[in-house]
């Protein structure tokens, strides 16, 4: 088999994700252990500096064009990607574990007839064998898993892998132009939040909890957080009593998130919360109780009242960045 | 119409999760099972729908005897039939599709539900594998959901935001926290679901492609340090966080 290797470059009005960039090195890395190639695909309108995939890895990429694709059509954009591979004899595929990429990633796998490994954290080579590591039970166990169909679809979860630093090779970028795209399941409007990070994508995440004692108080954890340009987390208690909305759920059944820094605020550590949080890279925690769960797994805390302690961490991050 | 929700039983979120002595499979000792909580939404979103536009709900679970516990929880709140695949052999995300989209097609079923993944292997596919083997249009991570004649309008969760998606029937739906809020059985619900009968069916043989190699908890975290208790302690955080952990 020639382990040729297609990529999935997702673009959100234009500009590539840097998920994508992530995938890219990824395959790119898997591809040098099992003497393979990698080309990549994207889906869209106008989409600016598409040859940058060629410094993380990849020789070549096909862009296919047409203005009613520019937003996601998970019908169409699968049909593309489907034929593509059949035309160029596609032996994996990578994705990103993002939103769009968990939705498209098993669809392509049904139309190549391929094995399907989702949100994977890690990737090993073993003789010709790729072995996938994936969290399961959001994060409180993990398996390693191999794929035994011939063709085989990564998801790789965002924000894990690293992108490295770019080459500055040009990949060579051609474009296709699609008529009458397959548009039977279609998004029609994107309504974005306002101003807002999203905790799947930030680099920083404050989060609060029942510690803040009402939705009022949590005008507190925004104002850490946007000292830091980072985004607000939930607890689920706090989503379940109507304080924050559920997109700001952190926690088995809110969202799984490894930023570089979390920090959690009146959080007590339940069970379900630290298993959606626990691979952050750093972890803070300022809560009352000293014996709560959280400090567990916190790397530095601060066992003391959260209404004295974060007015005095604003005002010294607004120090350290003035 | 005929409206299909599948529902799958798992590990109460709040259990601790053991590895089982094979090393590969969860040790099921003292855990709880509960129905998925995105399922709970995707049931009751198709009671609503059904009360909106008449028709018949039937809810299909792959699994062991155990499942019957769940499939009974989803009849007490109103679904009318209940189906189990009898099969408690490891199955992957494909093996379970294909699986369910047997049997939904033969129930005719035009509009599906599921819940967006179940908290236990967490693939978030399986919907969407369902879908496509039946050819069936899907739309995943569904917050709102309406139905006009043959079109489906949905809102769906991305990050930072929210498409609004358009498709017609046939279609299957996954469903996130926050479509709805899920009804609680009510005690003639309770009393109705215990004498439904429960279809047992045979579903064909599992044809994995993903194989387990072991099964592991994560490595556990090493406790951090206690900076202090007060404000005092916040110029010393402030630097950790800069000069070691070089985070801000």
């Amino acid at each position: 088999m020639a382990n040729k290797i297609l990529v999935f470059i997702e673009q959100r009005s234009g500009k590539i994700k840097k998920s994508s960039f992530e995938a890219v090195k990824t395959a790119s890395d898997i591809a040098q252990k099992i003497s393979g190639s990698v080309e990549a695909i994207s889906i869209g309108n106008e989409i600016e500096n598409l040859e940058k995939v060629g410094g993380f890895g990849a020789a070549k990429i096909t862009h296919f064009k047409n203005a009613d694709l520019e937003n996601y059509s998970p019908s169409a954009y699968a049909d593309i990607i489907a034929k593509y591979s059949t035309e160029n004899n596609i032996d994996l595929f990578f994705f990103a574990a993002s939103s769009m990429g968990k939705d498209l990633a098993p669809r392509v796998a049904v139309k190549t007839d391929s094995g399907l490994a989702m949100d994977c954290i890690l990737l090993n080579c073993e003789s010709n064998d790729i072995i996938a590591t994936r969290p399961i039970y959001a994060g409180k166990a993990v398996i390693e898993i191999k794929l035994t169909s011939p063709k085989k679809v990564f998801a790789l979860r965002p924000n894990v892998f690293n992108p490295g630093i770019p080459t500055d090779k040009k990949a060579e970028v051609s474009v296709v132009n699609i008529s009458s795209p397959n548009l039977s399941v279609k998004v029609v409007d994107i309504k974005k939040s306002e101003g807002k990070i999203d905790v799947a994508e930030a680099d920083i995440i404050v989060s609060g909890g029942r510690g803040m004692k009402g939705p009022e108080q949590f005008k507190l954890v925004e104002d850490l957080a946007q000292v830091l340009g980072a985004a607000s987390g939930a607890s689920r208690a706090v989503v379940d009593a109507g304080w924050r909305p559920h997109s700001e759920q952190v926690g088995q059944t809110g969202k799984t998130v490894s930023p570089n820094l979390y920090i959690a605020l009146g959080i007590s550590g339940a069970i379900q919360h630290l298993a959606g949080m626990r691979s952050s890279k750093y972890i803070v925690a300022i809560n009352k109780d000293k014996d709560a769960p959280i400090f567990q797994v916190a790397d530095y805390g601060i066992a003391g009242d959260v209404f004295e302690i974060v007015p005095a961490m604003i005002e010294e991050i607004k120090k350290i960045k003035s | 119409m005929k409206i299909a929700v599948c529902v799958s039983h798992v590990p109460d979120t709040a259990a601790k999760i053991n590895i089982g002595s094979d090393g590969k499979t969860l040790d099921p000792n003292g855990v709880t099972f509960i129905v998925n909580p995105y399922d709970e939404f995707a049931v009751e979103e198709a009671l609503k729908t059904k009360e909106k536009i008449g028709g018949e709900t039937v809810a299909i679970s792959l699994g062991g005897n155990a499942n019957k516990e769940t499939l009974r929880k989803v009849l007490a709140m109103g679904i009318d039939n209940a189906v189990l695949l009898k099969d408690d052999s490891y199955r992957d995300s494909f093996s379970v599709a294909k699986a369910l989209a047997e049997e939904i097609k033969s129930q005719n079923a035009e509009l599906v539900f599921f819940g967006k993944q179940s908290v236990d292997f967490d693939n978030s596919v399986v919907g969407q594998l369902t879908a496509e083997i039946l050819g069936y249009n899907c739309i995943s991570v569904v917050v709102s959901f309406s139905l006009e004649g043959n079109k489906i309008t949905c809102e769906r969760e991305i990050e930072g935001g929210k498409e609004i998606v358009e498709t017609t029937l046939p279609a299957l739906i996954t469903a996130q926290k926050g479509l709805n809020d899920p009804r609680y059985a009510s005690l003639k619900g309770i009393m109705a679901s215990k004498k439904k009968e429960i279809l047992e069916k045979q579903p064909a043989a599992a044809n994995n492609s993903v194989e387990i190699i072991s099964m592991k908890k994560p490595a556990p975290k090493q406790a951090g340090k206690i900076l202090g208790t007060d404000a005092t302690a916040v110029p010393e955080l402030v630097r950790l966080l800069r000069e070691e952990a070089k985070v801000i």
